[in-house]
């Protein structure tokens, strides 16, 4: 199975939601009738949109339908333009400068540890010399985790003592992989919940001491959000860019049956860009984010036929 | 921060006050509200419609009684349903069981990353200290370092661990570990599982191998507290492979909402047995369903303080005597001032309301200290009761009286003057809602004038939230 069909495959639910949703609402006539936008918001709300983005979203869609002059109006791209509109305006292009370093932030379980290892072998296939280092100290075999991976993914790999002040082991770590020549530093760090002031504290610790260790250094610094989150990710997203200015987002699991709508709203408020996709536990699970197919997977071309 | 149901309900009824029944037309705006605040919190879009049908006949017809606002009713109704879904029908389906012949299993099972193996251990340690004998199983062996994760929780807790040995298969494992248990001095085993999608029927099917074969008596999901709409499709996956018994709610320290626990236990009618509070083994809690329905609607202990704030004002007769805000006195200001002290201290009654560390932080340290408040108290108590019917009748020598009388300086005496003044204009042009923020405002530290200075919306879960003033 290609690795877009697996993260199609992964939304088909959504798409048949939303197909249900949209032959309501072409059934209703020309004439759009309410009670079918409401059903459509309903779908949006169940792909974790949030209701007032849903809201937004079907607003837009009400009106550039209401201007449409074609014979038959097709309401499915009217909508999969709002929701790319949303999503294409914040989503820059990427390319990590050499050296550069990724930080992978995020709360307990998203999935940073395994991003970082499947990005670790994505730079890797492009020729990079890559770093990891393990600047969870805290979880249990936290540092075995990411030593497997970087077994896996064929890297270098720095960690410190278990427990150890994770600031101090992300600055030996970056110190002495810039010294090595490594170009593409990747650090994983201990999930933290976003309301945990000390735990946040030690995050921006972390981000002050890798700019000390690697001056003038690209520094991304990426959320790493699990699909299955509701709308605690926009609580969760709003924390962590004000405590470290967050400049990515990676969507994980989306290989099972979430939605992951939430990064719409995010785009939207925060104006952060999704840069991969986490499809799955395997080394090469990871896609970039790309909006058009992402839309597409929500809002499938079989929904216009079916009119 | 999200608008709390308190704050969504009392912005509705803002404009239907003096209407003392709750009826098809005034509840509509309401239930919106409603819906909107479940759906923030992630409760499933279908169980939301659900619960608003059984509300709107609950409420429908509602006497509001003197010294409650509609808002306050609606909100008692839909905290009063709430915790009535969220309790078990069976007093004991909460509790663990326990097998008749040992060892009894505990199968634990869920999405990545929830917090399974945390929650054997934490789980391990909560059998520990009730005298058992638990036992750990790593049956987890996908997800890399899992095992090592287990074996290192298990040595930091002193329970032994159970880990596959020369190829064992998840089931091979757990088999051995049931054969064995007794021999190792275990009567209870723990059976830490692989994170699996629910679409994944290879792995649907190995942890459905292992309950046919081992019959595990407790079988929990664990779930995120931060999940959202998905949440229900994936437990009933989960419950049509494996019968249930119990549901682990982790990451509850966190701000999430958790209305995702609520679909699923209304849904699938299995009750939540635990909740994961923390990362480190102890932080594992009973679960109870008021604070889970209080959460939920996102409104901390507001409903203690609601209830208190009813008790006081049934207590109170001289709110029911102010009708029209003109006739706000100084004797009413001595009146809410005594009422918010039997509400308790500053400090509990603001832990009790909602918000996070930092705004409670903010907002003691605007609200007024004890002492400036038994001070305040001291001034109105020095005036005659006349003087505090009639404030104009307070010119300077009744001041410099009252101020000598109560021990306080003379602008003192002028601030608590201002400060009257400031409440009794705010009340007249602004709606009750305001009132209370305002006052709050106005007798805190930063004083006078009480408006923009004073509290932020943030206070008591915004205006109007603040109980147990006149009027209400
Ligand atoms: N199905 C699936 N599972 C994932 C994905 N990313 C991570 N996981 C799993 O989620 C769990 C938690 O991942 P981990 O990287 O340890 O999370 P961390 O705590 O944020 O470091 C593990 O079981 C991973 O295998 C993904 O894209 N799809
Ligand atoms: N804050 C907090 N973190 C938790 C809780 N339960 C688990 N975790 C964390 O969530 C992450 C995933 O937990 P883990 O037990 O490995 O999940 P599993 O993949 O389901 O076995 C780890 O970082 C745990 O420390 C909880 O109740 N509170
Ligand atoms: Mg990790
Ligand atoms: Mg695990």
């Amino acid at each position: 199975m290609g690795l877009f069909d697996k993260f199609k495959n992964g939304l088909f639910k959504t798409a048949q939601q939303l197909t249900s949703g949209l032959e309501t609402v072409l059934k209703g006539g020309p004439a759009i009738s309410r009670q079918a936008l409401e059903a459509l918001e309903e779908t949006l709300v169940r792909a974790d949109m949030g209701a007032p983005t849903a809201r937004a979203i079907i607003h837009e869609v009400e009106e550039s339908a209401k201007k449409d002059t074609t014979h038959k109006v097709h309401l499915a791209n009217h909508l999969r333009k709002a929701i790319l509109g949303k999503l294409e305006s914040v989503q820059t292009p990427f390319a990590l400068p050499k050296p550069g370093i990724i930080l992978l932030v995020g709360v307990n379980g998203a999935g940073k540890t395994t991003t970082t290892g499947k990005l670790a072998a994505r730079f890797a296939g492009e020729g990079r010399k890559v770093l990891l280092a393990a600047g969870d100290t805290f979880r249990a075999a936290a540092e075995e985790q990411l030593t497997e991976w970087a077994q896996r993914a064929k890297v270098e790999f720095i960690r410190g003592a278990h427990g150890a002040a994770p600031s101090a082991v992300v600055f030996d770590a970056l110190q002495s992989g810039l010294a090595h020549g490594a170009d593409c530093l990747l650090v994983d760090t201990a999930g933290r919940l976003h309301n945990r002031s000390n735990l946040m504290e030690e995050l921006r610790k972390i981000v002050r001491v890798a700019e000390k260790a690697a001056p003038g250094v690209h520094q991304e610094k990426w959320l790493v959000l699990d699909a299955n989150t509701g709308q605690n990710a926009m609580n969760q997203a709003r924390e962590f860019n004000k405590e470290v200015g967050l400049t990515g987002l990676v969507l994980t699991k989306i290989d099972g049956t979430a939605k992951g709508g939430i990064v719409v709203a995010l785009a939207g408020e925060l104006g952060l860009p999704v840069r991969f996709l986490g499809v799955g536990e395997q080394m090469d699970d990871l896609v970039p984010f790309d909006p058009g197919l992402f839309v597409e997977a929500l809002v499938p071309v079989e929904a216009e036929h079916s009119s | 921060m999200f608008e709390n149901l308190t704050d969504r309900i009392q912005k509705v009824f803002k404009n239907l006050r003096g209407q003392g029944k709750i009826t098809e037309a005034n509840i509509e705006e309401t239930l919106k509200e409603v819906r909107l605040a479940l759906l923030e919190a992630d409760v499933n879009v279908e169980t939301t419609k659900l619960f608003l049908e059984k509300i709107k006949v609950k409420a429908l017809g509602k006497e509001v009684a003197l010294s409650l606002s509609p808002g306050q009713v609606m909100i008692k109704i839909v905290h009063e349903e709430l915790i009535q879904l969220l309790t078990p029908k069976d007093k004991t389906a909460n509790k663990l069981k326990f097998a008749p012949a040992p060892p009894t299993l505990i199968l634990l099972a869920g999405l990545q990353g929830t917090g399974k193996t945390t929650t054997a251990a934490k789980l391990a340690a909560w059998l520990k200290k009730d005298g058992r004998k638990p036992g750990l199983v790593a049956a987890d062996l996908v997800r890399p370092a899992a095992i090592e994760q287990l074996a290192t929780l298990g040595k930091e807790i002193g329970v032994p661990v159970f880990r596959p040995e020369n190829g064992e298969k998840a089931l091979d494992v757990c088999t051995r570990a049931v054969k064995t248990a007794l021999q190792n001095d275990c009567n209870i085993l723990i059976l830490d599982t692989a994170g699996r999608l629910q679409i994944d029927e290879e792995m649907m099917n190995e942890i459905a191998e292992i309950q046919k074969k081992l019959k595990p008596t407790n079988i929990m999901l664990v779930v995120d507290a931060m999940t959202g709409q998905n949440a229900v499709q994936v437990a009933q996956a989960f419950h049509a492979r494996l019968p249930l018994t119990g549901l682990v709610l982790t990451k509850a320290d966190g701000d999430a909402r958790g209305g995702a626990i609520f679909s699923i236990t209304s849904v699938t009618g299995v009750p939540i047995q635990f909740v994961g509070v923390s990362e480190k083994m102890d932080g594992l809690e009973a679960f109870y369903p008021d604070r889970m329905a209080s959460r939920i609607l996102g409104m901390g202990d507001m409903l203690t303080l609601i209830e208190k704030a009813e008790e006081v004002a049934r207590q109170s007769e001289m709110t029911k005597k102010l009708s029209k805000p003109s006739d706000f006195n100084l004797d009413h200001m001595l009146e809410q001032i005594q009422q918010l002290t039997k509400m308790g201290s500053m400090e509990d009654i603001i832990s009790m309301l909602p918000g996070d560390h930092a705004q409670k932080k903010q907002m003691m340290a605007q609200a007024p200290d004890a002492k400036r408040i038994k001070r305040m108290e001291a001034i109105l108590l020095s005036m005659t009761k006349k003087e505090r019917q009639f404030p104009q009748l307070l010119d300077g020598s009744r001041r410099r009286r009252i101020s000598q009388g109560s021990g306080t300086r003379p602008d003192e005496v002028n601030t608590l003057l201002k400060q009257y003044d400031m409440m009794k204009k705010v009340m007249k042009k602004g709606g009750m809602m305001q009132k209370a923020s305002n006052l709050m405002g106005g007798m805190g530290k930063g004083g006078f004038p009480p408006m923009g200075g004073g509290m932020p919306g943030g206070f008591p879960g915004g205006p109007g939230n603040f109980p147990g003033l006149p009027g209400r």
